[in-house]
């Protein structure tokens, strides 16, 4: 119990940081719309075009975007030497792993709650009679991406080259990830809408896989 | 010194008598001709890159709970050779695919999962230059490489299901898949010789680890003095 609420403490403390200044989120957002206005210059925008490779584009757009986005989870710790006091106060070092995913992916979601109408209103896709589904789809890969990428992110705070480092790692081992979700998307999207129940089966399955190993091996990445 | 001069010459013999099977020994494939019996060495590579990617998987388990310079030592070795044999696995491929699809690539799923193997594992190795202090890089490139081989099955999973219209797995596939007796025996042996030449590179590769440790020892000893 005592995980959850140190956890939910963290997540916490991640989240007011991150609404004083809003940066991340701002940031994260302009980027997403940037890649999305530099996409559409790749292929001719139609109805039809816009179906089938509209959804790939998002969501590479978000796995870049994500990929930048968690840079700053552990460098912000780093330079303001924070992190062993963070490891001091908690009894199961998870806890701050978990606190820092969670905020992760609340920041992913909500920037692509955000950029989801604006891509519908672009690209001529009806994003809202299917958007309780299409939430469910951004919230399995947001937790994927977020889980894989919090452990990377730990991993690349400690190396040299790291901004350039954390999407090398993060982003090959997030294939099963892009390709599950588009595939959800894609079919989400259809004049003829419909869920495919195995995309969303294989996101949890990612999901629980990048959880459970994190959940044995994740302390290790945060030994001094 | 002279048993791994004899297991070198050994290999060398294995890999020899094996490609001599692989092209006066094997019967003739009906449709592809000559160009089939790369099958050989391109599957028997494959097969050794996963073995090469699976000790370098349980080297980092085992380095994470262990903490012993020789698991992390094992894990790279293992690592650089099943990097090797998977480049090989890449670039015989496309041989084979040419003549035989009329095309030297195609994102089917076993291809693209071998790409996408390939570009984790290369990770693995360039994280491994990024961090300077040897526990440190042992430990965070031993998670790293957990993570990578977890997401293996995943990758070829999601790329078999979506991503995919290719021929069906020939060994150990559907029933009415499978190779003739006098193939599968030359194939088995392929795979043994291949093995053992990964077993050579890799006990190479780990003394060579270990000397590099050891030196870096000495020279962190050198300039803290």
């Amino acid at each position: 119990m005592s995980l959850l609420a140190n956890a939910t403490t963290l997540l916490g403390k991640e989240l007011r940081t991150e609404f004083r200044s809003r940066e991340l989120l701002t940031t994260t957002g302009v980027f997403i719309l940037t890649v999305i206005v530099l996409f559409s210059f790749t292929f001719d925008p139609g109805a039809v075009e816009s179906r089938r490779f509209g959804p790939g584009l998002l969501w590479l757009a978000f796995l870049f975007a994500a990929s930048l986005m968690l840079q700053p989870c552990f460098l912000r710790e780093q330079t303001n030497d924070t992190l062993s006091a963070l490891r001091l106060s908690v009894s199961d070092p998870f806890a701050i792993l978990l606190g820092k995913l969670a905020a992760n992916t609340l920041f992913l979601l909500l920037t692509e709650l955000l950029m989801l109408p604006v891509f519908g209103i672009l690209f001529n896709v009806p994003v809202f009679r299917v958007f309780g589904q299409l939430v469910l789809v951004l919230f399995l890969g947001s937790l994927g991406v977020s889980t894989a990428g919090t452990a990377l992110a730990a991993i690349s705070a400690q190396a040299r080259m790291r901004e350039l480092l954390l999407p090398l790692l993060l982003l090959p081992m997030l294939t099963p990830v892009l390709i599950a979700s588009t595939q959800v998307t894609i079919d989400l999207l259809d004049p003829s809408p419909f869920m495919e129940w195995k995309g969303i089966g294989f996101l949890a399955v990612f999901d629980l896989v990048f959880l459970t190993a994190l959940w044995l091996f994740g302390e290790y990445l945060l030994e001094e | 010194m002279l048993k791994r001069a004899i297991f070198g010459l050994l290999v060398f013999g294995l890999v020899g008598a094996s490609t001599y099977a692989s092209f006066f020994i094997a019967p003739d494939e009906r449709t592809m001709g000559l160009i089939y019996r790369i099958f050989y060495f391109h599957a028997a590579c494959g097969w050794v890159m996963f073995t090469a990617f699976f000790i370098c998987f349980f080297c980092n388990i085992a380095y994470a709970l262990r903490r012993e310079p020789r698991w992390d030592a094992l894990g790279v070795s293992a690592a650089e050779v099943g990097v090797a044999f998977n480049t090989v696995v890449l670039i015989t491929g496309p041989i084979w695919a040419h003549p035989v699809w009329g095309i030297w690539w195609t994102w089917d799923a076993r291809l693209t999962s071998t790409f996408v193997l390939w570009l984790l594992y290369i990770a693995y190795l360039v994280l491994r230059t990024l961090i300077e202090e040897p526990d440190r890089r042992a430990l965070l490139s031993s998670i790293f490489g957990i993570f990578a081989f977890l997401d293996v099955p995943l990758v070829y999973g999601s790329i078999r299901w979506w991503r995919t219209q290719h021929p069906q797995p020939v060994i150990m596939g559907a029933p009415g898949s499978g190779l003739a007796p006098a193939m599968l025996k030359v194939f088995f042996f392929s795979v043994f010789a291949m093995h053992a030449l990964m077993l050579l590179l890799l006990s190479e590769r780990y003394r060579v680890e270990k000397m590099r440790g050891e030196v870096d020892v000495f020279r962190r000893e050198l300039e803290g003095a």
